[in-house]
């Protein structure tokens, strides 16, 4: 048996997303008020759901064909229901590691994605759980990470 | 109808270590204290080997080795960002939330129009589960005091499967009959002996109890829980945590201190600390009492001192109340014994903005506005304890341990959690 944890929580994610509203002004008015959109809050758009979302370093290059490389900041959203295909950080026999989740097959498979690994055993009798679904990295092209 | 619910997370301390290290899991997990002195949270399995609260490490430290219990120190930054979560994950349930200490909050959930409340719980429980890892029990009662009750059961009746509903009637009484009265929240070993002199032993008998007996017995506070525990409600939701009367930082030293440079510092240190807390709610002191004292487990001469400094307009500057701790340090210190403990306490808080000004030598407020604003601004950026007054010391021999304290796994970018990539 491969014994993937129950998700008792279906619903999506959910997202606020703060409105930023002008402030008032006394005299003229600019020109460009009605051309004023929201401004992009980009940690509401990586991190949807605050309470449920955690920070996880990468080592390793195993899924380095997913675009994930050693030393990338995942952002782990655990109120992600696990679907086929997702990047998930799994617990294999008490160790976190990072695979592809896949359910298309009579059980789920987790997978490397590096052309250069072998393909990913999981022992038979191995104890499998989804800690959280990786919503996306973060990865640095220059400076500081 | 007034519905209360009480969640809080089990085991709590250990629940939060064992959401980052998996090897944790199905084995037994103590945390200890400040200084790693003693255990103030166990796993069931802990539990089971005897490990009690309170137990001082000292006394298990074979018994943790010989059983494979895992020993932590405390980690109150992780413990503190999963307990902030769980309660946003709240708030989601419960348009009232009132959060009663780092690992309990009650709800109000009055007014679900005919939900199934008990439903309505499981779905929290799960959710709080799935989204930040720790598990809960949740109490429902049409009082706090049946919540917190109902929440007692939850955790001590695996069978309920960690939600506990007390709203009906006579449900209640029938579990209440079941239920020590020393388990009643607000009845303490003093009370309970009283109790037990007039053979009022559970939950059932005090709920019972003659209103004017209750109160001559156990005082107003008595009569009090009684009339919760018949599910009248005497105690409302506080939501906005309630202005701090007092504020204090104390704390044992990793070894004994019996110098007076090493006292003076170790008091700026936990100084620098009281004023970083004022400043965070907005408080301000004007009467700062300081103290030291041995340790009743030392043998050798014992000694206490206490001195209160009154101030001459309530601060929260750290140099302002510094210089005042420091002036109490010199005036009480006496040399030939071992300390094992000091402390500051702000009392008599007020709100800063607030402040009374004196007539005569005031504080120059704008400089040290300025000053304290650039301390607070470098230490919340860089994380606490980057700048301090050179007074607090920069080594600090003296400083609590925290030898087996695991990582600041949500809060500090160098400490993260790490998945494995490799083959």
């Amino acid at each position: 048996m491969f014994p993937l944890r129950q998700r008792e929580f279906e619903s999506e994610a959910v997202a606020t997303l703060p409105l930023v509203l002008e402030g008032l002004c006394a005299g003229f008015p600019s020109p460009a008020d009605d051309h004023v959109e929201e401004q992009i809050d980009l940690l509401a758009l990586l991190m949807p759901n605050r309470p449920a979302t955690f920070l996880w370093r990468v080592d390793g290059h195993s899924m380095r064909d997913a675009g994930i490389f050693h030393g990338d900041l995942l952002i782990v959203d655990r109120s992600l229901v696990p679907r086929h295909g997702d990047v998930v950080v799994a617990t294999v026999n008490g160790e976190r590691s990072l695979k592809r989740l896949w359910l298309d097959g009579p059980r789920p498979r987790l997978a490397f994605e590096n052309a250069e690994f072998p393909a990913y055993p999981v022992p038979e009798e191995a104890e499998v759980d989804v800690w959280g679904v990786v919503r996306c990295n973060v990865h640095w092209l220059a400076g500081r990470r | 109808m007034t519905v209360f619910a009480l969640v809080d997370g089990n085991s709590f301390y250990c629940s939060c270590e064992r959401v980052f290290d998996p090897r944790l899991v199905g084995r037994p997990v103590i945390v200890l204290s400040n200084n790693d002195g003693c255990a103030v949270a166990r796993t069931p399995e802990a539990k089971a080997l005897g490990i009690r609260m309170g137990h001082p490490f000292f006394l298990i430290r074979d018994l943790c080795r010989d059983h494979g219990v895992a020993v932590l120190s405390s980690n109150y930054t992780l413990y503190g960002d999963l307990s902030a979560r769980m309660n946003e994950v709240y708030g989601l349930f419960s348009p009232h939330v009132e959060v009663y200490s780092i690992d309990e909050s009650f709800l109000d959930l009055s007014g679900m129009g005919g939900r199934d409340l008990a439903a309505h719980a499981r779905e929290l429980r799960a959710t709080v589960r799935q989204w930040t890892g720790i598990p809960t029990c949740v109490g429902l009662g049409p009082t706090k005091v049946l919540a917190k009750l109902a929440n007692w059961l939850a955790k001590h009746a695996p069978e309920l499967g960690g939600v506990c509903d007390l709203t009906d009637p006579p449900r209640r009484l029938e579990a209440m009959a079941r239920i020590p009265v020393a388990e009643v929240w607000g009845v303490g070993p003093a009370s309970v002996a009283k109790l037990d002199g007039i053979g009022c032993r559970t939950a059932a008998d005090l709920a019972g109890l003659d209103h004017a007996l209750a109160r001559r017995l156990l005082t107003v506070v008595g009569e009090r829980i009684v009339y919760e525990l018949q599910g009248l409600p005497c105690l409302e939701l506080e939501e906005v945590a309630p202005q701090r009367k007092g504020c204090a930082v104390t704390r044992m030293f990793s070894r004994r201190v019996d110098d007076l440079p090493t006292m003076l510092e170790a008091v700026a240190a936990h100084t620098t600390r009281l004023a970083e807390k004022l400043r965070h709610h907005g408080l301000a002191t004007d009467v700062l009492t300081v103290f030291f004292h041995t340790s009743t487990h030392d043998q050798g001469p014992q000694h206490g001192a206490q001195r209160t400094v009154h101030l001459i307009e309530a601060t929260n500057d750290t140099l302002a109340l510094l210089s005042a701790a420091r002036a109490a340090v010199e005036a009480i210190w006496r040399e030939g014994f071992r300390y094992s403990k000091a402390g500051v306490m702000g009392v008599g808080l007020i709100r800063a903005e607030e402040a009374q000004r004196p007539l005569f030598g005031a504080l120059d407020r704008e400089r040290s506005a300025r000053l304290i604003g650039a301390l607070d601004a470098v230490n919340a950026r860089w994380g606490r304890g980057t700048l301090v007054p050179a007074a607090a010391g920069l080594k600090r021999p003296w400083a609590t341990r925290f030898e087996r304290r695991s990582p600041r796994y949500t809060t500090r970018l160098d400490e993260l959690p790490v998945a494995r990539a490799r083959g």
